[in-house]
């Protein structure tokens, strides 16, 4: 562009030259001016910045992650430069997944792996980081030509294919599993899973992923009437997986399988969405960090501005097998989980230096246990207050495994293939 | 089942209930599942065709029997509308149904998702649920498919929406 528009000023040098009527130099002169304004607006056009080595915490206007390392200096993270080490999958790249990945990105992350298998279109317009002019490209192209220009540190890699599919689901699982980025890194090849999906069938394909692979995720949802939302946080075995417990049942008493999904028009806010997302990437901040309290439940009701938080024990007999897999096996784990936790009270408490708390006492102030007054009062974790019975047996036994066929004689699988063809043909 | 014909409940009950809980990364539990699959779709088209009632034809498209296709159809004011029909069985299953899939009426409707996936959200997918791992293909055709049809074929066509081929073929000679 800046080659033709140079070739614009040759040309009407030229004719400047060449016009023997001096009463149309001035226009032309006009015109070249014209011309040299759009030079300079070329020239001055989107230039993405060169990689960044190191993060510095120097405060000038051109270091991109100044405000970022005086975390470390305010005193809320310990070494913030840790964020490139980590690599976080997005699954789902609409009104939440798209900007929890520009925060993310802006945050400097090392590595992020977006899913999705849709298009942008101009009804996703009313939410925000995807541009009119991306209509029509898939979501994830859009949103890897939006991040890389905004931080070409960031390691982007996009996957465009349906996760619900056995084909899809495979390659889900095996980009997760992919350790090119961190080699030295334990488990699998991400440090987090985040679900941005808009439906139940997907979050059970992650919830499936993260299960079998023994990684932590972290889950997202809003509304369908755009006004309410929720995070979670799923560590498989330690927590409620999204079989255990479907979030909107604990949270509303709905159904979350009657949820509807954005093609049967649902209503969305970018406010709601920009909200969910906030809360989402701050929690997984402090996850990767290690700062702060990590929310296990984070609900979002934007009517009444309640934010109700809580924490969900896995279900014993969740219908998920991996996930009671896992449950045993953290279980099994909970001696050395004790041993550590002990260990580490003890450091804490050899550091703190014995002395009385108070000098003097001069009310003779003493503490008594009382443990002996209250006890035969307290009732057992499992009792119930008097007047209340439960309704169903309390020791339900696990769902027995419903018989399999048991006349396999007869059922040969292309005997059936080829009735049913036969039934098919007339 | 408030709320549903009786027909559709006589039908319902006459179609073999399957009992093995695996998906197609179960091995040898899935073939088991496919053998329980093929016999209630073999029950159920039998019993349509004695009925007079035959509405659907659908076939595993890949050996595994993760990804099935075929054609349904609807009668409406004595003429036949025919769809191809396919869907893929999710690796979640059968805690999620699968997604039937109309492609040629994509984008006709607003009950439906993108790709053709009929809005099975309200009326089927709480059943398919409560009733898991005892309902398999038959019954997603029967009670997810058919109400399907039944509602919005009539209104597709009465809006001018879908033609039947007939009418199409008869414009484009004129």
């Amino acid at each position: 562009m800046e080659d033709g528009l140079k070739d614009i000023i040759d040309d009407l040098d030229s004719l400047k030259r060449s016009l023997p009527d001096p009463s149309l130099q001035a226009s032309v002169l006009q015109l070249r001016l014209r011309v040299e304004n759009l030079t300079r607006m070329a020239k001055s056009g989107p230039v993405g910045r060169p990689k960044v080595k190191d993060m510095s915490a120097e405060v000038v206007d051109s270091n991109p992650y100044s405000r970022l390392m005086a975390l470390q200096r305010m005193g809320i993270v310990e070494n913030y430069e840790r964020i490139r080490d980590f690599s976080v999958a997005i699954v789902g790249v609409g009104g939440v997944g798209s900007v929890a990945a520009e925060m993310l990105t802006r945050c400097g992350i090392g590595r992020l792996l977006l899913y999705d298998y849709d298009k942008v279109e101009l009804a996703n317009m009313n939410r925000l980081f995807f541009r009119p002019e991306q209509a029509g490209m898939t979501k994830t192209d859009a949103a890897v030509q939006t991040l890389s220009d905004i931080n070409p540190d960031v390691v982007l890699e996009s996957y465009t294919f349906n996760i619900t599919t056995v084909q899809g689901f495979e390659t889900f699982m095996s980009s997760l599993r992919n350790k090119s980025f961190c080699p030295s890194k334990e488990g699998s090849g991400v440090d987090l899973v985040l679900s941005c999906v808009d439906n139940y069938e997907a979050r059970m394909a992650v919830n499936q992923a993260c299960n079998e692979l023994n990684q932590t995720w972290m889950e997202s949802g809003v509304s369908e009437d755009a006004v309410s939302g929720h995070i979670q946080l799923l560590i498989p075995g330690e927590t409620a997986c999204f079989a255990c417990a479907p979030p909107l049942v604990v949270a509303s008493g709905v159904d979350e399988r009657t949820l509807k999904r954005e093609g049967v028009c649902a209503a969305s806010l970018p406010t709601t969405m920009g909200v969910v997302a906030g809360l989402l990437v701050q929690n997984t901040l402090k996850f990767l960090l290690n700062f702060g309290n990590v929310s296990p439940y984070l609900g979002y009701n934007s009517l009444k501005d309640f934010f109700p938080t809580m924490e969900m024990k896995p279900n014993p007999q969740c219908s998920n097998a991996v996930c009671l897999e896992r449950q045993k096996e953290y279980v099994l784990a909970k001696p050395a989980r004790d041993a550590a936790a002990k260990a580490k009270m003890e450091a804490e408490m050899s550091s703190i230096t014995e002395c009385p708390l108070h000098d003097d006492n001069e009310w003779n102030i003493s503490v008594v246990d009382d443990n002996e007054v209250h006890t035969a009062g307290v009732p057992s974790a499992d009792a119930l207050p008097e007047g209340l019975t439960r309704e169903l047996p309390s020791a339900d036994e696990f769902e027995k495994s419903l018989a399999p066929g048991t006349d396999a004689s007869v059922d040969d699988l292309e005997n059936l293939r080829r009735q049913l063809e036969a039934l098919n043909a007339d | 089942m408030e709320g549903w014909d009786p027909n559709t409940k006589s039908t319902l009950t006459q179609i073999p209930l399957l009992s093995t809980k695996a998906g197609p990364r179960d091995g040898t539990a899935w073939t088991q599942r496919l053998k329980e699959e093929y016999k209630s779709l073999i029950a159920y088209t039998q019993m349509n065709k004695s009925n007079d009632n035959d509405w659907f034809r659908i076939s595993a498209a890949n050996p595994e029997g993760t990804r099935w296709t075929g054609k349904c159809w609807y009668v409406h004011n004595l003429l036949k509308y025919e769809f191809d029909l396919q869907f893929d069985i999710p690796v979640t299953y059968p805690s999620t149904s699968p997604e039937l899939e109309l492609p040629e009426i994509d984008g006709k409707t607003q009950k439906m998702y993108r790709g053709g996936k009929i809005c099975l959200t309200i009326h089927f997918k709480p059943l398919w649920a409560k009733n898991c791992p005892r309902f398999g293909i038959a019954h997603a055709l029967c009670l997810g498919l058919a109400p399907w049809l039944a509602a919005e074929i009539p209104i597709l066509v009465d809006s001018g929406m879908i033609k039947h081929k007939d009418d199409v073929s008869s414009t484009s000679e004129c």
